[in-house]
This record gives C-alpha cells, sequence and structure tokens, in this order.
C-alpha cells in the first residue's frame, strides 16, 4: 500500500506539473495583460516600463524557469491586479467554496445515497420508477439553466432568496440546492445500479443461506461493497466541486475559487491564474489520494498492493 | 422412525419473458437421517433450483413455488414465514455453493464470514465465536487456523476457500447439509481432497448430506443413495451400488456410459448423449427424455412415466419408465 501511494504521488506531481506548464504557455498567449493594467491611451514608455517590472520583457522559456522553480519553493507571484501574493487572492476563496462546495456534498450524498437505495430495494415498483426518472432528469439538466429557474422563481418571483452573492444560509440555498440535485442524481443512479449487481453475487446467495437477517445481508454484504465504486464518484465530484464550480459560481454571483479564477483569466493577471490552477489540480490530487485510501480500508484486496 | 426429509410433488415454475420455465415437475423422495444422497443430472435439470426454493433461497418473482411440500423433521418448510426460514436456513440446514471463487464476500475477513451464523444462530460472544471458528478451520483441514481465520479470501487459494465454505456449512452443526456442486470448479487432485475431507466429516460429525453434481464418478465414492433428475424430474433413484449396475432408465444408462469404464471420474467423455437438453418453457408432456430416447415408446412421448419400484431390483429402487431397458438392452447386446 506504501508503494502504491509513493507511486501514486509521484505520478500526481507529474501531473500538477503538466498542468503548471499547459497553463504558463496558454495564457501567455491570450494576450498582454500589461495593455489591460494600464489605463487607454497609455505610451509605449509605460507599457514596456510595466512589462520591465513584471518581468513579461524577458524570453519566455527563461519566464517560465524563474516561475516554476519560484512554484516549488511555494511563491506564486504578486498579482498585477490586486498587489498581494496571488496564492493569498486565491486562498481567501477557498472557505467561500469550501461551504458551498460541502453543502452540495453532503446533501446530494444523503439524498442520492437514500434514493438509490430505494430503486434498487424496490426494485420494479412505481418508486422504483419515480426515483430514477428524477434522477435522470436532474443529471440531464444543465446546472447553468437549473441555477437560473431557480433564480427567477424563488428569488425574482418568490423573493425568498437572494439572486446571489454570499455571506447568510440565505444566499447558500439556491446554488446548494441546484448543486445537491446534480450530485444526488449522480449518486442515485449509480448506487442502484451498483446494489443491483451486487444482490446478484455468489456471496449474496451465502449470506441468505446462513440464515442471517435482511438487514444484516444488505448492510454488511451488498451495501459494503456496492459502494466501492460509488465512493470513486464521491471523490471526483468532491475534487470539481472544490476546486469551485466556475459555472454555478458566475451564475449565483458566489465569490468563489472558481470565479476568481475567471476574473483572473479576463484580466490576464498571470500569477493568479497558474496559483488558482495548481491549487485546483493539488485538490484534485488530494482528494483522489484520500479516495484511494479509503478503498483500502474498504477493500482488503487493494490494501495488499 | 420418520425420515429427516421428506419432499413430495414439489413443483417450482420462473415466470420469464419467454415464457414459464418449468424448472422443478412432481418431485418426490425422501432422506433418512444420517444418508448421503446424490443428485446428479445435466445442466438445467433443476437440481439446484430444487435444493434452493426449499428453503425460500429462490427469488421470487420470477421464482414461483407452484406447489408442494418440503416435510423436515416433520414441518412444512414451504408452509413457514420467512421470518422462521432465517432460523432453519444456517442453523437446520447448512450450505455449501459451487464456486467458491465467488462464493465469499471479498472484503470479510474469512473469520467474520464463519462467525455470522454462530452469533446469529447461538448469540455467541466475539470471542466464543472466535474460538469456535479456529475449531471449525482446523477441523475442515486448514493449517495455522488462528492466523489464516484474519485473512481475506484473495489469500486462500481454490481448495481452500472450499473448505472454508464447508466449514461455513457445518458451523451451526446442521442436521442437514447440501452441498450444490461444491467440487466442480475445482481440479481433480484439490476436487479428491475435498471429497476424502466430506468423508471424514461425515464419520466425525454424522451429517446427513444432499450432495449435487452433474459427475456421476463423484456420486459413486460419496453417496449411499442416487437420483437422477432430467428436465426438473426424477427419472431413477435408489442405492448407488443398484442403480450403476443395474440402470433402468436410459438417461441414466447414458450418464454411466460417459463415464470412463471401470473407472471413476475422468476427465475424458467416452460417451455424449445425442441431442439437446429439454425446452423448459413448454409444457412438460411425457417423458422429458423421450427425444433422445433411442429405446423410447409412443406412450414415452405422451403420458408422464411415474416413479415406480422397479422389478427384480434391490427395495428402494425406483425409476420412470415406460420401457423395459433391460430387456432393450439384453436385445441389443448392448452393454453399459
Ligand atoms: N432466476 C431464474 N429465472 C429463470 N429461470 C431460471 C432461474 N433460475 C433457474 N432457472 C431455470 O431453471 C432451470 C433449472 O435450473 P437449475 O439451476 O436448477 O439447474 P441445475 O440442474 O442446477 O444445473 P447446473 O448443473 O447448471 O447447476 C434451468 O432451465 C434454468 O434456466
Ligand atoms: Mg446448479
Amino acid at each position: 500500500m506504501t508503494r502504491y501511494l509513493v507511486g501514486k504521488l509521484a505520478e500526481s506531481l507529474l501531473a500538477l506539473w503538466g498542468v503548471i506548464t499547459i497553463v504558463f504557455f496558454v495564457s501567455r498567449v491570450l494576450g498582454d495583460p500589461a495593455v489591460l493594467l494600464l489605463p487607454v491611451g497609455a505610451g509605449q514608455q509605460d507599457l514596456d516600463a510595466l512589462r520591465a517590472s513584471l518581468g513579461l520583457d524577458r524570453p519566455i522559456l527563461e519566464q517560465y524557469l524563474i516561475s516554476v522553480l519560484a512554484m516549488v519553493r511555494g511563491d506564486f507571484g504578486i498579482s498585477f491586479q490586486h498587489q498581494r501574493p496571488a496564492m493569498d487572492v486565491v486562498l481567501e476563496r477557498m472557505p467561500v467554496t469550501a461551504t458551498l462546495a460541502g453543502t452540495a456534498l453532503v446533501f446530494g450524498t444523503l439524498i442520492g445515497a437514500v434514493a438509490g437505495a430505494i430503486a434498487a430495494l424496490k426494485r420494479g415498483t412505481i418508486s422504483e420508477f419515480i426515483v430514477m426518472v428524477a434522477a435522470l432528469l436532474g443529471q440531464a439538466t444543465p446546472v447553468f439553466w437549473l441555477g437560473i429557474m431557480l433564480i427567477l422563481v424563488f428569488s425574482v418571483d418568490l423573493g425568498w432568496f437572494p439572486t446571489g452573492g454570499s455571506g447568510t444560509i440565505a444566499h447558500l440555498v439556491l446554488p446548494g440546492l441546484t448543486l445537491s440535485v446534480f450530485v444526488s442524481a449522480s449518486i442515485a443512479r449509480l448506487l442502484r445500479s451498483s446494489l443491483l449487481d451486487i444482490m446478484r453475487e455468489d456471496y449474496v446467495r451465502t449470506a441468505r443461506a446462513k440464515g442471517l437477517l435482511p438487514r444484516t445481508v444488505f448492510f454488511w454484504h451488498i451495501a459494503r461493497n456496492a459502494l466501492i465504486p460509488v465512493i470513486t464518484m464521491i471523490g471526483i465530484i468532491a475534487g470539481e466541486l472544490l476546486g469551485g464550480s466556475v459555472v454555478i459560481e458566475t451564475v449565483f454571483a458566489w465569490p468563489g475559487v472558481g470565479r476568481i479564477i475567471m476574473q483572473a483569466i479576463q484580466a490576464q493577471d498571470f500569477p493568479v491564474i497558474q496559483a488558482g490552477v495548481a491549487l485546483v489540480a493539488a485538490i484534485f490530487i488530494v482528494v483522489n489520494l484520500l479516495v484511494d485510501l479509503l478503498y483500502g480500508v474498504l477493500d482488503p484486496r487493494i490494501r495488499r498492493r | 422412525m420418520a425420515p429427516l426429509l421428506e419432499v413430495r410433488n414439489l413443483t417450482v415454475a420462473f415466470d420469464t419473458p419467454d415464457g414459464t420455465v418449468h424448472a422443478v415437475n412432481d418431485v418426490s423422495y425422501s432422506l433418512e437421517e444420517g444418508e448421503t444422497l446424490g443428485i446428479v443430472g445435466e445442466s438445467g435439470s433443476g437440481k439446484s433450483v430444487h435444493a434452493l426454493s426449499m428453503v425460500g433461497l429462490i427469488a421470487t418473482p420470477p421464482g414461483r413455488i407452484v406447489r408442494g411440500e418440503v416435510l423436515f423433521n416433520g414441518r412444512d418448510l414451504l408452509a413457514l414465514s420467512q421470518r422462521e426460514l432465517f432460523e432453519v436456513r444456517g442453523k437446520e440446514i447448512g450450505f455449501v455453493f459451487q464456486d467458491p471463487m465467488t462464493s465469499l464476500n471479498p472484503v470479510l475477513t474469512i473469520e467474520r464470514q464463519i462467525a455470522e451464523p454462530l452469533r446469529r444462530h447461538f448469540g455467541m460472544s466475539a470471542s466464543q465465536a472466535r474460538t469456535r471458528v479456529v475449531e471449525l478451520l482446523e477441523l475442515v483441514g486448514i493449517p495455522d487456523a488462528a492466523r489464516r481465520a484474519r485473512q481475506y479470501p484473495h489469500e486462500f487459494s481454490g481448495g481452500m476457500r472450499q473448505r472454508v465454505m464447508i466449514a461455513i456449512g457445518i458451523s451451526c452443526n446442521p442436521k442437514l447439509l447440501i452441498a450444490d456442486e461444491a467440487t466442480t470448479a475445482l481440479d481433480v487432485t484439490v476436487q479428491a481432497q475435498i471429497l476424502d475431507l466430506v468423508r471424514d466429516l461425515k464419520k466425525k460429525i454424522g451429517t446427513t448430506v444432499i450432495w449435487i453434481t452433474h459427475d456421476m464418478g463423484v456420486v459413486a465414492g460419496l453417496a449411499d443413495t442416487v437420483q437422477v433428475m432430467y428436465g426438473g424430474r426424477i427419472m431413477e433413484r435408489g442405492p448407488v451400488r443398484a442403480v450403476f449396475h443395474d440402470p433402468r432408465n436410459a438417461y441414466t444408462w447414458g450418464l454411466l456410459k460417459s463415464l470412463p469404464h471401470g473407472g471413476r471420474r475422468g476427465v475424458t467423455r467416452l460417451y455424449q448423449i445425442p441431442g439437446n437438453p429439454p425446452d423448459l418453457t413448454k409444457e412438460p408432456v411425457g417423458d422429458p427424455f423421450a427425444p433422445r430416447n433411442p429405446f423410447a415408446t409412443e406412450r414415452c412421448r405422451t403420458e408422464t412415466p411415474p416413479l415406480g419400484e422397479v422389478e427384480g431390483s434391490v427395495a428402494g429402487h425406483k425409476a420412470a419408465a415406460w420401457y423395459d431397458l433391460r430387456a432393450a438392452l439384453a436385445a441389443t447386446q448392448v452393454q453399459p
């Protein structure tokens, strides 16, 4: 298991480096931040001076080496826009993103797990049908559309919740609901099919033949095994949500990590783009490592590797 | 003394999109305490379904018990509630299933899987159960039992897992142990070891056993009584010696003919019964084996032969046949 994790970690660092490299070169191609930072009509001299002070006048490979070496030391540079360390600018937004991600994950997982279990246990009944249709709709509906609809109905028409922004529970309800719908729909569908697969396994028949009570068979023999793929999915979703879901943060003017990265891209604030993407990638990697560890706990066959 | 198990007219069907599958048709037999019954028959002959349906282990739907009684110690199992059946399964009737690779839960320790029925039926504490688990593992011939108990199924070989399955099956000292193709998935040497183990266990604990297999050779080495099934029916039944030396049903004769001569179980099949297995979605009419039977008479195709005591053999030797196989064989000079 340790060797497996070390290998995984090495792989992850490589992936992180790849992401940073791609983002570095793509963002340089996008345009010239100096033009955006200075007032309209600024002279060529001012532009050159600004570029020099930002280090943008050096050869691109030199810039790349300098930033990568700095990143290794944990230095992501100073934000062009905010004149503060870029990583600080991004990290400040983390709690806001994490609040929304956590809400969606907790509610989405709970609702999805219950719905998926009902659909599997009530196989062939109207309950299964309702759950499956709802889940299919939930998964197929684009989140931005659902978000806008919820705003139109509950904020604009009914005025129950603010249309955007953050800070109070009321602000959290609509974006949280929107994401929960997506999360729970995905989990319900996967859990249902996973449960139905496991129910057919020979070892479930063995468990029944032992005279175990149905709840013991369900929790210890069926659910225990059916959860393994669901855990992976929760991990992937958690990684995505913690990276700040750009669409939802934009629709609900939710000032999170996704939003700050979007703004940085528009302003060509290279250090913030790099810090943001590196953070998002790192979160994704950490969450996946945690999922792997959890796998080891759930599945002894993996522990041995 | 009343038999331990008496099955009367057990009929089981499955309602499938392709029609009703008549999996078990009017099966009746009885089993004495201490007896070992070998049930043979080709794939799809209803061996597993008949055994599983006795204790409510087939899925309903699609499965349906059309009629019948299964008297176990005088009590009709088919009339019991689910709750009452939970008390019978594992405790009074133990099971060993076919594929040891898939019949154990991959994420639970061996100890837990053997301890489950003990804790459930005897209310044992964790430490009591642990002691008993180690005893059981030693009984089924697993060395270093205390350490092995803490391992997971993937750390065991196929043969070792089947020993674990047997330990689970006998854990609560059931009156009846049903083994469904318990050695089919194992290679020949391991198969022989498991059969030795079962013979040995029978001597030690004297359980009544139903051993389901499609291998006549296994039955010869293990069972007192053999019961041949085809198309969900019992075709022939009787003491192993009598049935092997003097078969009265053409299907039994075909199965015996396909065994290598003078020998026990072998890998090579010398004789294949011509034709295809019956279509169980058709309403059963006549002798199900008639289409493949060279000795079949006109009556075989229209009327189902009853399972009756055969003439000129030992008591308890019964066969379902309208034709006289012995006379027909004598006439053609063909010997099994
Ligand atoms: N769940 C089910 N749905 C529909 N048909 C079924 C189901 N289970 C069993 N059957 C049918 O019942 C018949 C008897 O099956 P059974 O498993 O008892 O055969 P078997 O004698 O044990 O064969 P094998 O040697 O392959 O184990 C088969 O035709 C099978 O297709
Ligand atoms: Mg079978």
